[in-house]
């Protein structure tokens, strides 16, 4: 059994679909943090088998975690405080996603004009649909 | 999306067009009230944009949308600038529609803008100090054809609700249909009965969006069975553009051709519609039928123009 210690301050990310823990470590930007952060993968898990794991030992606020929803709703967020579950965060679609997925319509502007922000809003809450905002085509992009 | 309110340069809200959506249904009602008028008494809007300049910011032919605005903008009293060709613009030598805008911003008004490439006009009004009006990009959004479509229904018929509505042809690549669709949702009672063959059949968003707004449609192949059923026919053109090899476009063009044989099965009220360049999909012995009022449907479109042009500068009040 691999034992990771606790942390005082910061957040863990548990319930993270085994092999998706790097993509998140990217998404969030935590490789640009200057702070300790452990990626636990494959971890033993009762409701999922097979888990990833995130500790970031950061104040949460520092970071976006918007795209956590968009990339699975199994993901918690347990805020920590002297060593302690403070809160748990719920996860929320966000309204408009900012250069996470690349628009592929080839068709689109930001196709050919490389310095656009690649813009998504969200047109379906229900179904999770996610659509430029200059083409209006759905995301394909499997995060 | 919903716009970023902004202040233009003439320090009036910036007000962009880039969907037919973007005006409110009372919008739109002021915006066919005004362009009626205009129909109605050209000469009192003679000079109403007088020492105001219309750039026509067009990346790819089209004549017909082009002279509209320009025509609109001289019916207006105003002037004329612009481009009717990449070639002939700075996006020849690599210049993006952000820096295009900024700089067309400084020249004129207003601007209307053509693109192949979906969303450029959007791109243009978030940069923009003046108004922009998407004018087509690529097979996305042509809100100004879709102003000018229901103009001429709501003129030559007296309202926009309670019709049978038949749209045929390129209903999967053809962004009039999905337009003009869009825009009749907003009123009520309206049937729509979708003509074309399985491979160019409405996009799956649009069937979904019909389906959860309980609207009465059905999609059929046979261009004859539906006309007895009809008040309105919007006839649509299958685009040589719109397909990426040209053995798809051949075998698919003439699908569907409406001529005088056909019209016989139609109602002696039943209008048809089509947004040009007709190709072959309406025989041209249709054109004298007085049901035929896609020629009519060009001057509306000007009136309808020259309505936006003065709702976007401020001067329609």
């Amino acid at each position: 059994m691999l034992n990771v210690g606790k942390i005082e301050e910061g957040f863990v990310l548990d319930h993270i679909p085994a092999g998706k823990g790097m993509s998140i470590y990217y998404h969030l930007g935590l490789d640009k943090l200057d702070c300790m952060v452990a990626i636990i993968k494959n971890a033993r898990s009762g409701k999922l088998g097979k888990k990833d794991i995130i500790k970031v030992e950061c104040d949460i606020n520092l970071l976006n975690l918007d795209v956590l929803a968009v990339i699975d709703h199994t993901i918690t967020v347990n805020v920590v405080k002297d060593g302690e579950i403070l809160e748990k965060r719920p996860l929320v679609l966000p309204k408009e996603l900012k250069d996470v997925m690349r628009c592929k319509n080839p068709r689109c502007i930001t196709s050919i004009e490389q310095e656009l922000p690649h813009i998504f809003y969200l047109a379906d809450q229900e179904k999770e649909v996610y659509r430029c905002k200059y083409c209006d085509e759905k995301n394909s992009e499997k995060m | 999306m919903e716009q970023q309110q902004r202040i233009g340069k003439n320090g009036k809200m910036l007000r962009h067009l880039m969907t037919p959506l973007d005006f409110s249904v009372e919008e739109l009602d002021k915006l066919f009230d005004l362009a009626e008028d205009i129909k109605n008494d050209p000469d009192k809007y003679a000079e109403v944009c007088k020492r105001k300049k219309l750039a026509t910011c067009f990346y790819e032919p089209s004549t017909r949308t082009r002279l509209s605005f320009e025509t609109a903008m001289l019916n207006l009293g105003g002037q004329v600038i612009g481009f009717s060709d990449a070639k002939s613009s700075s996006a020849s030598k690599g210049e993006s529609v952000s820096d295009t805008i900024r700089v067309i911003s400084c020249f004129a008004d207003i601007c209307a803008m053509r693109h192949p490439k979906e969303g450029a006009p959007m791109v243009a009004a978030e940069r923009s100090r003046i108004p922009v009006i998407n004018a087509g990009d690529g097979g996305h959004q042509h809100p100004t054809q879709t102003l000018t479509d229901m103009m001429t229904i709501r003129s030559l018929k007296g309202k926009l609700s309670g019709f049978t509505i038949g749209l045929c042809g390129d209903l999967k690549f053809g962004r009039t249909v999905h337009s003009l669709v869009n825009a009749m949702l907003r009123y009520p009672d309206n049937k729509y009965i979708f003509i074309s063959p399985e491979e160019l059949r409405i996009p799956s968003y649009l069937r979904e969006k019909l389906n959860e707004m309980n609207v009465e449609f059905e999609e059929v192949e046979r261009l004859e069975e539906s006309l007895p059923k009809l008040d309105l026919l919007y006839m649509t053109r299958v685009q040589r553009e719109r397909f990426f090899n040209e053995e798809d476009y051949v075998r698919l063009k003439d699908f569907y051709v409406l001529n005088k044989d056909k019209m016989a099965l139609a109602g002696p009220d039943m209008m048809v519609l089509h947004p040009l360049p007709r190709v072959n999909e309406i025989s041209v012995d249709v054109d004298d039928d007085p049901r035929a009022v896609y020629f009519e449907q060009v001057q509306f479109g000007v009136y309808v123009r020259m309505a936006l042009i003065m709702t976007l500068l401020g001067l329609a009040e």
